[in-house]
């Protein structure tokens, strides 16, 4: 990459930003994401020869990597699975960021709204599939909102800090979900470990590629993550609220000021974002588990933290985050199976090209030589 | 008057604050006579028969004989004494004892749920004591390296990953090397990623949330990995001593505080001894003072000359050091070998302390050991039987913490630069 140098003085930089005003967006946005794939890519190499793996194992294992998440058709098709859950549960907490919220229960909204939609997809038996999908993700929306939506209301009511009051409703949903996997109704007949009764087969998100192979995980969520990526986008840069949320993020004081109710804004803010994240556990459950167990959320929504960040919290940024954690996850589980390297390695690459993209400082200030001169100061 | 108040600003601000305070008095209020009712209908009416709490063992030196409390009783006094608090907080002069008496109320409560839970059985008070002391161990350690680093401006999203570190390192170089060994490096490790930290933030200026949830993933990424790639191969790279309890002479042999406090393993010593010195340090020292001062306005420590970036450097890697500590704790202090995100969410629980402490050492002490006491409360509590599922008892203390941060902390304020990158002009 090292050809995108350029010789610059100062009246040439100024002629190049005037015809090309987008150059420093375009390195931040494409050459030091490429950077940081690459060194990640390739520290996580130097983490396997450490680890006494040999060179040919972990040629296969990236060979590996990549086929499994882009390489088939199935591939494309679990990546695009894995990222629907994490990109849903990103939205919201990039949404909180932008309201100036720290959401770190997303994973406990996912439970909650999760089991939600697990009791609503095994109750009504007889629903059609066109009214019981739509029922079971408002359904685990409405749960994983009214979550989150308590630590907003203590937010704004009281002041407690909305990192504490999402963890503790983390912890509390983990026990809560332990509780109800085994209360009569909700678990399985004739089990006596905690799993709930399988979502009927008329509230599942449908499948969409069985017609090429019956084994292709996709599912309609997938419209889902795109329809709330653009809602998303709609609502932060389009209308009011989103400008109430962006203001009251930015500079809390002046939103006040200008009179906008704080209050409102972040449990509006709280609730949707944990409407997202119950959705995305909706989505899990109706989609892929069609059941719930103990820790069905599986670490999602702490993932989904570092796609928000990654993705910048722009919905944009935060659906490309998601479809990278997905193709990441996707592709280490091939790696599992093809080389028998530990899909664990996959944590320390996405760990490395997060901080690489987070700091591109720190990216410049290791390849000098892949950016114009003028532009080593960060934007704050 | 209206128009008195607003040419009068800070009246006006004194009024707010009063509303404030009142608010808070009458929640308070509430919680308690709600607190009052439970302990009367449930507690007190549940109950029959005498709640027998042991104190010492028979071969203890001075053993105390059990303590015999006649459980109805006790509990209807505690809820009519729930209730007095509860009225008194409606009435004139009920602002002044708010915080005192939620605490004194939750204190009640629970000593109320435990007789109820004990009554005609018997129950070693002075093992929960102790058990919470260590629990507490880690969440001390954890909370302490938030306070030491957001006390200079720099938030510590990081500790679980610190703690994870030191752990891992404990575990590998205590299975080469021995204990002593393990602890030192451990140590080390936790300060080298404080010092990444640092130096993220710092001098490349990457969002401090950003910077930590990365390290976190880091430390997750590469401990699992070499445990699932490693250890399963080479079993004894995983077989760390664990240190062993000392006796402090004398003191050991106290009933109820010597179990409590004078025998353990050096972690407990340690980190009463590093709260100690870090509340000395950060309030009564000049090098505290300068610290603070760049977590409050650091363009105005750097006016006097105080070096900002070396500042935050120190006390960060500092913050690490402690994390790295207390992460030993898991396995040099506890088990013995490490397992996979062994730390489970500690970290976090930590951060939560620290917040809950006010960002003062001895705060988050304290909070750590209403943590730990929730713990090792619900672990004792399984073998008594109660008709509660065990799910809810799990939770209680975490609805207590909503609870109490909701109630009293409130609004809790963080150093004012806590978060943010300074630029140097």
């Amino acid at each position: 990459m090292s050809e995108t140098k350029k010789p610059t003085n100062g009246f040439s930089e100024a002629l190049l930003r005037r015809a090309a005003p987008d150059r420093a967006a375009w390195e931040d946005l494409v050459i030091v994401p490429l950077f940081a794939v690459v060194v990640a890519l390739l520290l996580g190499a130097a983490a396997m020869l450490a680890t006494d793996v040999d060179l040919a194992t972990i040629g296969r294992s990236y060979v590996a990597l990549v086929s499994g998440s882009v390489g088939s058709v199935n591939a494309i098709s679990e990546t695009l699975t894995s990222a629907i859950p994490l990109t849903l549960a990103g939205l919201g907490i990039a949404l909180g960021f932008r309201a100036g919220l720290f959401n770190i229960g997303a994973e406990g909204q996912i439970l909650i709204g999760g089991m939600a939609a697990v009791v609503t997809g095994f109750s009504f038996p007889g629903l059609p599939m066109i009214v019981h999908v739509p029922l079971v993700l408002i359904v685990g929306a409405l749960a994983g909102g009214l979550y989150a939506a308590i630590a907003g209301w203590l937010r704004a009511a009281t002041g407690a800090h909305e990192v504490i009051s999402t963890i503790m409703l983390n912890l509390i949903s983990y026990r809560l979900v332990d509780y109800m996997l085994r209360l009569d109704f909700i678990q399985r007949e004739g089990r006596s470990d905690p799993i709930s009764k399988s979502v009927l087969e008329n509230a599942e998100l449908p499948r969409l590629l069985t017609w090429l192979d019956p084994n292709l995980r996709l599912h309609a969520g997938v419209f889902l993550m795109i329809g709330a990526v653009i809602f998303i986008h709609w609502l932060l840069f389009k209308t009011r609220m989103g400008f109430e949320f962006r203001a009251s993020g930015e500079n809390p004081e002046a939103a006040r000021y200008a009179g906008m109710r704080a209050g409102l804004v972040i449990v509006l803010a709280m609730g949707l974002a944990g409407a997202l994240a119950g959705l995305a556990g909706a989505n899990q459950v109706s989609g892929v588990l069609g059941r719930a167990s103990p820790g069905f959320s599986a670490g999602i929504g702490f993932d989904a933290i570092a796609v928000a960040l990654l993705g910048r919290s722009h919905p944009w940024g935060v659906l490309l985050a998601g479809l990278l954690f997905g193709a990441l996850e996707a592709g280490g589980r091939q790696m599992q199976v093809d080389a028998g390297v530990s899909i664990d390695l996959i944590g320390i690459i996405q760990a490395l090209i997060i901080v690489f993209i987070a700091a591109p400082l720190l990216v410049r200030a290791l390849f000098p030589w892949g950016f114009s001169k003028a532009k080593t100061s960060a934007k704050e | 008057m209206t128009s008195t108040s607003i040419s009068d600003p800070i009246a006006q601000q004194t009024r707010k604050l009063d509303t404030t305070k009142v608010r808070q008095a009458h929640i308070t209020g509430w919680i308690l006579l709600a607190l009052a009712v439970l302990a009367a209908l449930v507690f007190g009416a549940g109950s029959e028969g005498i709640a027998t709490f042991r104190l010492s063992r028979p071969t203890d030196p001075w053993a105390l004989p059990n303590l015999q409390v006649p459980a109805a009783a006790f509990n209807y006094l505690v809820a009519a004494v729930l209730a007095f608090l509860g009225v008194r907080q409606f009435l004139r002069g009920g602002l002044r004892w708010t915080g005192l008496s939620l605490g004194l109320g939750m204190i009640l409560a629970v000593a109320a749920f435990l007789v109820w839970a004990t009554a005609g059985k018997g129950f070693s008070l002075t093992g929960m004591l102790q058990a919470t002391v260590v629990a507490a161990v880690p969440i001390t350690l954890g909370g302490l390296a938030g306070v030491l680093s957001e006390r200079v401006g720099v938030v510590n999203i990081a500790i679980e990953g610190m703690l994870l570190a030191g752990a891992f390192t404990g575990a590998l170089l205590g299975s080469l090397v021995g204990g002593v060994g393990g602890l030192v490096a451990a140590v080390v490790i936790g300060g080298l990623f404080g010092f990444i930290l640092a130096a993220l933030v710092v001098t490349y200026r990457v969002d401090q949330i950003i910077a930590g949830v990365v390290i976190n993933l880091f430390v997750l990424g590469v401990t699992s990995y070499v445990s699932s790639q490693v250890y399963s191969e080479h079993r004894f790279l995983n077989n760390a001593p664990i240190f062993s309890p000392i006796r402090i002479p004398v003191l050991a042999d106290l009933p109820v505080l010597g179990p409590m406090l004078f025998q353990h393993n050096l972690f407990v010593y340690g980190a009463i001894l590093l709260v100690t010195a870090a509340t000395y340090y950060l309030f009564h020292t000049r090098m505290g003072l300068r610290a603070r001062s760049v977590g409050e306005h650091p363009r105005a420590a750097d006016t006097l000359g105080i070096n900002v970036y070396r500042t935050r450097y120190i006390n960060v890697t500092v913050a690490g050091m402690v994390a790295g500590f207390g992460g030993a704790w898991f396995t040099l202090g506890s088990v013995g070998r490490f397992d996979e995100n062994m730390t489970n969410g500690l970290g976090y629980i930590g951060l939560a302390a620290m917040i809950f402490g006010r960002w003062h050492p001895v705060g988050a002490l304290m909070a750590a050991l209403i943590f730990g006491f929730a713990n090792s409360l619900q672990q004792k509590l399984a073998l008594l039987n109660t008709p509660i599922p065990s799910e809810f008892l799990a939770m209680a203390p975490y609805i207590a913490t909503i609870v109490l941060v909701a109630g009293v902390v409130g609004r809790a304020r963080a150093p004012a630069a806590d978060g943010e990158a300074y630029v140097k002009e």
